[in-house]
Parts: C-alpha cells; sequence; structure tokens
C-alpha cells in the first residue's frame, strides 16, 4: 500500500476535526483499557508472566536461526510444506503460485497483519483471485475498500450507521435488499454471506499468532471462529506469519496467549484457539488436503543482534495503541500505513525507511504508558528515541528544530552565558506580559500560544535571586 | 546511609529558573527544615531536549556538566520527576560500558532523587507543618511516575497539610501532552491533550490543581487560562513549604 506517513501532522489534524471517528474512539477507552485492568487486576502473577513473556521471546531472537529450523523440520515432518520468502514480492509471488497451482479463484482469509504489510489482497486481484476476509471487521473493511485502522479491531474506527451503508451497497446480489443498523442483524447478515464464501473457497489463508517449533503448527486466536472456517474447509490452507513469531512449545504457547487475550480483549483466552499441525490425515474428519507455511523476513532478520531487536518480541495485542493518548486521539490511519501506535512508530521506520515514517516515533510525549502496558514489556520509547537518533545523525530532523537546538545547546553548554541569557528572557518575557502574568501571542512561539496562554516569568531567575541572596548571607 | 546533615545539591531545572523561582525555594525551603545543608551548584539544563530529539553529543556534554557539578554532594535533588528521571535513568546510557563516565553516571545516578521521593522515601518526612484551604487534584507526571515510581509520596505529605481536601481526577496517570517539544512540533495533538486533562480537572470540583513538574504544569495552566478556568495552578512544592503567597502559575501579580 502506499504510505502516506509523511503527511502524518495533516492526517492527525484531519482526524482530530472528523466528529464520526472522535466518537468511534471514545470506545476504546471502554472496550479495551478498563476490560484490560480489570483481567489484569484479577491476576497477581501478571507482573512476573510479563517477566517470563519477555525472557521467553528473547530466548526465541537469541537462537532464532535454531528455532525456526526446528519448525520447518516438523511442519514437512507432519506433511506441510515451508516456503521462505525474504521480502513482500517474494511472499505474495509464493502466494499466487499455490493459487494456481490448484486453480483458485476464490480465497477465504482469516485476519492477518502480515497480509496487509505484503498488500495480499491487491495482488491477488490484479492476478484473478478474489480474496475474501472473514473476520467481521476486516470483512466490513475490504467492502469499504479501507487499510486496518487497530491491529486486532481493524473496523473499530467505524459505527454501526457506516456498516449498515457498506452492506447494503455490497449485499444486494446474495439478496439483501433491506437495510439494517442492528448489530445482531448485521452480524446474521455477514454471517450469510459469507458461509457461501467459506463453502466455495478453493484455498484458506491465515495468519498465526505462534509457530510452535516443537510441534510444526501454527496457532490463531479468533474470537469469531471464521480462522476455523478458513482453515479448514478449502483444499489448501496457507499460514502467513513473518520469521519472529516461533516459539519453542507448547507450554511456552499458553505462557504467551496468557498474556496475550488479557493484554489485547481483557479476555482470560479468546473464544477460538486454533491449532494447525499439517494437512488432513486420513484419521481426521476435516481439513485442508495442503498445508503451506509461508515465513516472510521482509527485513526482520536485520533487526536481529541491532538497537530494533527487542521490537521483534511483539506479540501484536494493540495494548500500546489501546494505551497510547495519541493513538487514542486519532485513530490508526493517521499513521499513514499498516502498523499504528507505538509498536507502528517502531516498526513502519524498519520496514519502509525512516525517511518516509520520520514524523511517527516524533510523535508521542515518551509518556511511557506503552512501555507500562506491553505484556513483552518493549521498551517503546526508547526505540522511538533510537529512531530519531538516527534522524538527527542523518540529518534529517527538521531544519527549525535542528537550528533551535543549535542554539539553546549553546547556551547550555556555558552556564555563565546561560545566567545571563535565561535572565534577559525572564525580563523579555515579563515585559511581554505587560503586568497579565501570561502571555496570549508570541511569534516565535506560535505552536504553543495558538492554543494556550504562556505563564510569564514572575521576574527575576532564581538564579539572580540565589546570587543576591548568597550577597546577603555570605 | 544518611549523614547526620547530608548535603544537597539543588538540581532547580530550566525551567523553574526562569519561569517559577518560587519552586526552587520551596525545595530549598523544604529541605532544609528537613535537616539537610542545601547547594545550588552551577547548572543550566539537564540535556533532555537534546537527547529526547536524538542529538545524543549535546546530550553527552550536558551530562558531563552536570555530573562534574554535582557528584561531590550527598544527593542531588530535583523539583521535578523528568529532570531527576533523566538524571538517575538516562545519564549511564549515554556513556560507553565500563567507561570513565559510565560508571561516574551510575553513582550519580543512585544518589539522585525527586523532591517528594526523597523528602518521603529517604529522609522518612511525614508531615508537612503547613496549612492550605482549598480542595486540590493531583496530576501524575509521566516521567516521575514511570521512572521513578512517584505517586504516592505527594499524596501522603499533601494529606499532611492541615486544611486540604484532595480530590482524584479521572485519568490522573494519563499525559497531560506537553511532552517537552512535542507540545510545539504535534500542537494540536498536544492540544488535544491537556484539552482532556481539563475536562478531568474540572469534573472534580478542585479549586487547585497540583503536580511535581513545572512543564505539565505550564501547559495545563496555560490552557485552563486560555479557556477563562479560574483553577490555581501550583507545583506540588510550594503547597508543602508553604510558600503560596505568590500568585498562582501565570497569574498576575496582586490579581485573582
Amino acid at each position: 500500500m502506499q504510505a502516506t506517513s509523511l503527511a502524518f501532522k495533516r492526517n492527525a489534524i484531519a482526524a482530530l476535526n472528523n466528529p464520526v471517528l472522535q466518537k468511534a474512539l471514545n470506545n476504546i477507552k471502554i472496550g479495551f483499557v478498563r476490560k484490560r485492568a480489570a483481567a489484569v487486576a484479577k491476576l497477581p502473577e501478571f507482573g512476573l508472566l510479563r517477566d517470563a513473556g519477555r525472557d521467553l521471546r528473547n530466548h526465541v531472537l537469541d537462537h532464532l536461526d535454531f528455532y525456526l529450523e526446528r519448525f520447518e523440520a516438523q511442519v514437512i515432518e507432519s506433511g506441510g510444506q515451508v516456503h521462505w520468502a525474504r521480502d513482500a514480492a517474494e511472499a505474495n509471488q509464493i502466494v499466487l503460485d499455490i493459487c494456481r497451482s490448484v486453480n483458485a479463484r476464490l480465497v477465504t482469509k482469516g485476519k492477518s497483519m502480515v497480509s496487509e504489510e505484503i498488500g495480499l489482497n491487491d495482488f491477488l486481484e490484479a492476478n484473478g483471485i478474489r480474496p475474501v476476509e472473514t473476520d467481521l471487521g476486516e470483512y466490513i473493511i475490504q467492502l469499504r475498500h479501507e487499510q486496518p485502522s487497530h491491529i486486532i479491531a481493524p473496523a473499530v474506527h467505524l459505527n454501526r450507521e457506516q456498516v449498515a451503508d457498506a452492506f447494503q451497497a455490497h449485499h444486494a446480489p446474495y439478496g439483501f435488499t433491506e437495510r439494517h443498523e442492528e448489530p445482531r442483524a448485521l452480524l446474521d447478515e455477514a454471517r450469510q454471506v459469507l458461509r457461501q464464501q467459506f463453502l466455495q473457497a478453493d484455498v484458506g489463508i491465515t495468519g498465526a499468532n505462534f509457530c510452535v517449533a516443537e510441534t510444526g503448527s501454527t496457532v490463531i486466536v479468533t474470537n469469531e471462529g471464521n480462522g476455523d472456517l478458513t482453515q479448514t474447509l478449502p483444499r489448501v490452507h496457507i499460514a502467513l506469519a513473518s520469521i519472529e513469531k516461533v516459539v519453542p512449545t507448547l507450554e511456552d504457547v499458553s505462557l504467551l496467549l496468557r498474556l496475550l487475550a488479557r493484554s489485547a480483549t481483557g479476555q482470560e483466552l479468546s473464544v477460538y484457539t486454533t491449532f494447525s499441525t499439517g494437512p488432513r490425515h486420513p484419521a481426521d474428519v476435516d481439513g485442508p488436503e495442503q498445508f503451506h507455511v509461508v515465513l516472510l523476513d521482509n527485513g526482520r532478520s536485520s533487526m536481529i543482534g541491532g538497537e530494533f531487536q527487542d521490537m521483534l518480541r511483539c506479540i501484536r495485542c494493540a495494548a500500546c495503541l489501546n494505551h497510547c493518548p495519541v493513538y487514542s486521539a486519532i485513530g490508526g490511519h493517521a499513521y499513514g500505513w499498516v502498523y499504528p501506535g507505538p509498536m507502528g512508530s517502531v516498526l513502519t521506520p524498519q520496514l519502509i525507511g525512516i525517511e518516509v515514517a520520520g514524523q511517527l516515533p516524533n510523535a508521542s510525549t515518551f509518556c511511557g504508558r506503552c512501555e507500562e502496558v506491553c505484556p513483552v514489556q518493549i521498551p517503546l520509547p526508547k526505540l522511538m528515541r533510537h529512531w530519531r537518533e538516527r534522524e538527527f545523525e542523518r540529518h534529517l530532523t527538521p531544519m527549525p528544530t535542528r537550528f533551535g537546538l543549535g542554539v539553546w545547546a549553546f547556551f547550555a553548554k556555558r552556564p555563565k552565558l546561560y545566567r545571563r541569557a535565561a535572565s534577559f528572557a525572564a525580563w523579555a518575557l515579563r515585559r511581554l506580559a505587560g503586568g497579565a502574568g501570561r502571555i496570549k501571542r508570541l511569534p516565535l512561539a506560535k505552536g504553543w500560544t495558538a492554543w494556550r496562554d504562556l505563564p510569564a516569568p514572575p521576574g527575576r531567575t532564581f538564579q539572580q535571586q540565589w546570587a543576591a541572596r548568597r550577597e546577603q548571607r555570605p | 546511609m544518611i549523614t547526620a546533615q547530608p548535603k544537597i545539591g539543588l538540581f532547580v531545572t530550566c525551567l523553574v529558573d526562569l519561569f517559577r523561582p518560587t519552586v526552587g525555594f520551596s525545595a530549598l525551603k523544604l529541605l532544609e527544615e528537613a535537616g539537610c545543608t542545601v547547594e545550588v551548584p552551577v547548572q543550566t539544563c539537564c540535556g533532555q531536549p537534546a537527547y529526547n530529539t536524538g542529538d545524543r553529543a549535546t546530550a553527552r556534554t550536558l551530562a558531563q556538566q552536570v555530573i562534574t557539578a554535582f557528584e561531590s554532594f550527598d544527593y542531588v535533588v530535583a523539583p521535578s520527576g523528568s529532570c531527576a528521571g533523566m538524571i538517575k535513568c538516562h545519564y549511564p546510557s549515554l556513556f560507553e560500558i565500563n567507561s570513565g563516565w559510565r560508571v561516574r553516571a551510575e553513582q550519580l545516578s543512585t544518589k539522585t532523587f525527586e523532591l517528594t521521593s526523597f523528602l518521603t522515601d529517604v529522609l522518612g518526612l511525614e508531615q508537612a507543618n503547613v496549612d492550605y484551604a482549598g480542595t486540590v487534584t493531583y496530576h501524575d507526571s509521566c516521567s516521575g511516575l514511570r521512572e521513578l515510581g512517584v505517586k504516592t509520596q505527594p499524596r501522603r505529605l499533601l494529606g499532611t497539610v492541615a486544611g486540604l481536601e484532595l480530590r482524584e481526577m479521572e485519568e490522573s496517570e494519563v499525559c497531560c501532552g506537553f511532552g517537552g517539544t512535542f507540545c510545539v512540533k504535534y500542537p494540536e495533538l498536544s492540544n488535544r491533550m491537556v484539552s482532556d486533562k481539563v475536562a478531568h480537572i474540572l469534573a472534580t470540583g478542585a479549586d487547585t490543581l497540583l503536580a511535581g513538574d513545572l512543564g505539565c504544569l505550564l501547559n495545563i495552566a496555560g490552557k485552563l487560562q486560555r479557556d477563562g478556568v479560574a483553577i490555581k495552578v501550583r507545583h506540588v512544592a510550594e503547597v508543602l513549604a508553604g510558600l503560596t503567597g505568590v500568585p498562582a502559575v501565570g497569574e498576575a501579580e496582586g490579581g485573582e
């Protein structure tokens, strides 16, 4: 997809001024933040689980090659196939080749952010294959030709009326001509439409929350059961996963599942947790004839051993999005690419380049709430700061910022001069306030005074007063 | 170990120096009353603006300046969770592991504290012998809260101020939108965040807003006053030290 991250500021302002979006974003606080807090409060050992989750993910990343090879061997052992994709283009081609090998025309899909990352839907459509998203939120945004605005709740930016409009515009061919706005009616309508797709699909594509090295299984968690129908009904199941999703054992999966559901939705466990191990075996009642796993690198291996390695611990729970005051104010589309919020602000520059995504790691107050709730303790503010350092080193920091910082640093490094400059600033600002105690308009600080007054210094600086005091009582 | 009369290097902070000297004198008073000897070493800024803009070289130079000026003291105390957090949590990472500067930064880190945390956690202060006739609400500044664990300390001390009633606001732990240079780089976002904060403050019905960081206070006071809301804004140290005779943040001399 075409990134609009360069226009982040403009996107953000548009989002702030969009009343429909603002109303929808209110749901995040109720739907995610409070539920997570309640779930965590019920589990006294949650802090210890976070330590264990962090350590486990670090262990995997330190031995990533070993676990990936082990996973591949186990997939083959169970009758499946593994395909390695260096980048998005390779991954798309692999999926297309598999689809063509079975003359697929219709593909059902479970929710997959990796699929968004590689732009799979557009690629398949361009090659004559119709992909149908089956996660309700993902299905809705597919009808609207939109990107997900949240990594686990892709349509969180929409309201009921917008969903009703989308269904009315697209469901007539399936015999639905009446417009419904009741959630239950909308859900039933989507179920009936999607049921036909599930039964007709030639290939089912899902993501993978985890790839289990011990068994060669892929694991998905859903709350709708659409993932199960996607991967068991068609003749071919393709699981699309990025390489860091590998986990050593089933025991380890259970640890991460406990962290994932609570952090994501405040559930103890998602409604469906589905393990896929190989194609249908003779004794199985159902399942696909072929089982493929596409493992995508797309720049991740270059993060190993570097200052952004910690980002690869991410298990995509979205707690950092839900708790971010910036994300909560503008939603996900403003970030301009696939991954929004704090995790996106770290990952996106890695995947599409800091020249394009430089705004994202800058649009943070470093309040630290994301790191506080992260189930695997990724130091997100620190990683965003590392991107700012890369920008600064490469002279990508905007000129006004760089210049202002340079002037400030010149004085800050020279205490005597600094004291005089501060004394002058105190005097000047006080004059500008003209006895009002605050300044309404300051030409060089419009960013501040466009929205708030600037409290004026009361007079002499602390250092001036302190020096005077020292003279009085030596 | 607390010596009989610990020697404190007061890190005034650049914002207090320029915008609110009373906070520095409040810290001084509180520390001296608690039995400390306080000095104000040569200082400018902790370097956080450079650090958070990605300019590590400038941040390192300023860190060396602070380390040199403050390392001879028993403790470094700042009336700010943000600046104390910079010295305590971030200075060491500016220097190569095992280098001389790294060791010095780590030593300074162990003896650096935010003011209310130092008064309670280190000095064991339990009582503020002052009064304040007002209903206050307290905003938790991000760095103090999440980097230094400052949460109960100011509230415990405020609880002993005669006449003061503390009313908690919703989401007191959510950022006010200041964020250093963030507030001028992304003014619309910052405005949205501080507007939410103001709404939560108003909902308490408190007449005074307190916090432990001047950056947040300037931001919130500026927004309250732009909105024409008559809520007084003060640094928690001013109330604890009883230095509330001066006009509140952004208020005119002699006028409410």
